[in-house]
């Protein structure tokens, strides 16, 4: 009863409401008259290509995927298909729907701060403008025969020559029998994900009780996923590191 | 001589009203009270609460709005216009869609010459086949951006949830819509695009002939999940008539019901988000 005594303090913020029509529907009209309008003068300017017919026989060099999925292209230089093409995207739609049963912050809920949700903002940005956006920036621009890197000024030389001198992680570390090399890199991967997620856990003990175990556990696994592929790509950038982990079924 | 000085006073009012700008409400009484307008308009409209309510709420294509909206929901800061932008885009693709489905067969020895016909030959053939194709690219472009928008209003949060589950269902519907679309125009772009895409699904674990584990399911080119997709071991005429199904009607009829969800669940989880 004390409670229901209490001053309702929101009763001054509640925001004023206002008819749809005319205010809302009028501004959806007039949005969709100028998107029409933009959408027919680029029409108007510029075609869309047709080149020559589908040939089978002949393979143009570079073969690109439709520009959205240049990304996810370039990620195929770091890592096998079965993982840039197959795991790496399923990964990515999972964990785009898993947000809002991960993310438990109340805070932020329908307006635009940083401050109240700063980890959220810089994980989601990180991964959306620079592993999405950038890549395929990257992969349209910059990507040439061979799906060599080629500055915009440099010219797109088809026999441009790359040393191929990568090597594998547990090679790098002077590992040389083939069993060897497998536990080394199993080590080195699997040990990623352990220290990872034990330091997470670690960090964040107090929250664990309110978290739950099972959310906290996603959410740094698909964390450490995501910055591995980062890693991954410093390794190859810097490291000429080929394979991190090399089993007679995959590799990673 | 004479006549001259009483016409000064009738310029000025004039311009009297144009500057206050009762000459706009001048001209619309004139208009709404000839013969013409009130035989066809049986009764004008009155700007009163009710009926605004009434025009949202009585009109089959309005009544997906709520009758009355919160200010900030107006704010194209706060919104961006992406979602309506984006079904708008999707509305455009399904006009033009239509227009060039008249012309366009999906048969290896017709689709590229289809192409030709329509780009050379048929009237506005070729102004169609561009707002397909750059509305769709668009729409990536908008869906894209809705999507950051949502996520930087923290407008996935509760009660909200499951709307943007179903927003993520879009935006991969999108791209395949868009990926399947890639392939119709049958020449060099579209095959070896669509061959670099669909040969990841070969890596696919088990189900894929290059896949890991692949040899504990027995896949091979011709039997894995990359034949299920293209109809064959190579980007050919099976895979032409599949895309151009799941491009025309399957993922359509998908991503449509998909839609009907998505902006009724707007409604039932409480409008457009909004400080609490």
């Amino acid at each position: 009863m004390a409670e229901a005594a209490a001053p309702r303090k929101r009763v001054k913020g509640v925001p004023e409401k206002l008819h749809v029509w005319p205010y809302l529907v009028r501004l959806e009209f007039l949005c969709a008259i100028l998107t029409i309008v933009a959408l027919t003068v680029w029409s108007i300017v510029i075609d869309a290509p047709l080149e020559e017919a589908a040939n089978p026989t002949k393979t143009p060099n570079p073969s690109k995927a439709p520009w959205y999925f240049l990304g996810l292209q370039d990620v195929l230089v770091y890592f096998d298909p079965w993982f840039a093409g197959v795991v790496a995207p399923s990964l990515i739609i999972v964990g785009l729907m898993l947000i809002p049963y991960l993310d438990v912050n109340p805070k932020g809920n329908g307006y635009y701060t940083y401050h109240e949700r700063k980890a959220a903002i810089w994980i989601y940005c990180f991964g959306f403008l620079v592993l999405w956006i950038a890549l395929i920036i990257m992969g349209v621009f910059l990507r040439g025969p061979g799906w060599n890197l080629f500055m915009p000024w440099q010219y797109w030389d088809p026999h441009k020559v790359v040393a191929l001198v990568n090597v594998d992680l547990p090679y790098a570390f002077g590992v040389r029998t083939y069993n060897g090399a497998m536990l080394f890199g199993g080590a080195v991967v699997l040990g990623y994900f352990g220290v990872g997620t034990v330091i997470y856990f670690f960090m964040e003990r107090k929250a664990l009780k309110n978290v739950g175990f099972l959310r906290m556990f996603l959410k740094i696994e698909l964390f450490l996923v995501m910055m591995a592929i980062v890693i991954k790509i410093i390794l190859r950038l810097g490291f000429n590191i080929k394979y991190v982990w090399v089993t007679p079924w995959f590799n990673i | 001589m004479a006549n001259n000085s009483p016409q000064i006073p009738k310029v000025a009012e004039l311009m009297d009203k144009i500057k206050s700008g009762k000459i706009f409400s001048e001209i619309a009484k004139e208009i709404t009270e000839s013969q013409i307008w009130t035989s066809a308009f049986r009764h004008g409209y009155a700007d009163t609460p009710r009926n605004r309510v009434l025009q949202i709420a009585s009109n089959v294509w309005l009544h997906l709005h709520p009758v009355k909206i919160q200010r900030h929901a107006l704010r194209i800061k706060f919104t961006w216009c992406m979602g309506g932008i984006t079904f708008l885009l999707f509305l455009s693709t399904v006009v033009t869609g239509v227009i060039l489905m008249f012309y366009y067969r999906p048969v290896g020895e017709y689709a590229y010459y289809d192409m030709k016909y329509l780009q050379y030959d048929v009237p506005f053939g070729m102004l169609m086949r561009n707002m397909h194709r750059w509305a769709a690219h668009a729409m990536v472009i908008t869906v894209w951006l809705h999507m950051f928008r949502v996520f930087l209003t923290g407008s996935y949060k509760p009660p909200r949830e499951f709307n943007w589950v179903i927003g993520v269902f879009l935006v991969t519907f999108t791209l395949l819509l868009s990926f399947t679309g890639y392939l119709l125009p049958w020449d060099q772009l579209a095959m070896w695009a669509v061959t670099v895409g669909t040969n990841m699904a070969r890596a696919t674990p088990f189900l894929g002939n290059e896949g890991p584990f692949a040899e504990f399911i027995g896949a091979t080119p011709r039997y894995d999940v990359r034949a299920m997709l293209i109809g064959g071991s190579v980007v050919g005429p099976p895979a032409l008539l599949r895309f151009y199904v799941l491009h025309c009607i399957f993922i359509p009829l998908v991503a449509g019901a998909l839609m009907i969800v998505h902006f009724w669940r707007i409604r039932k989880d409480g409008g457009i988000s909004g400080p609490l």
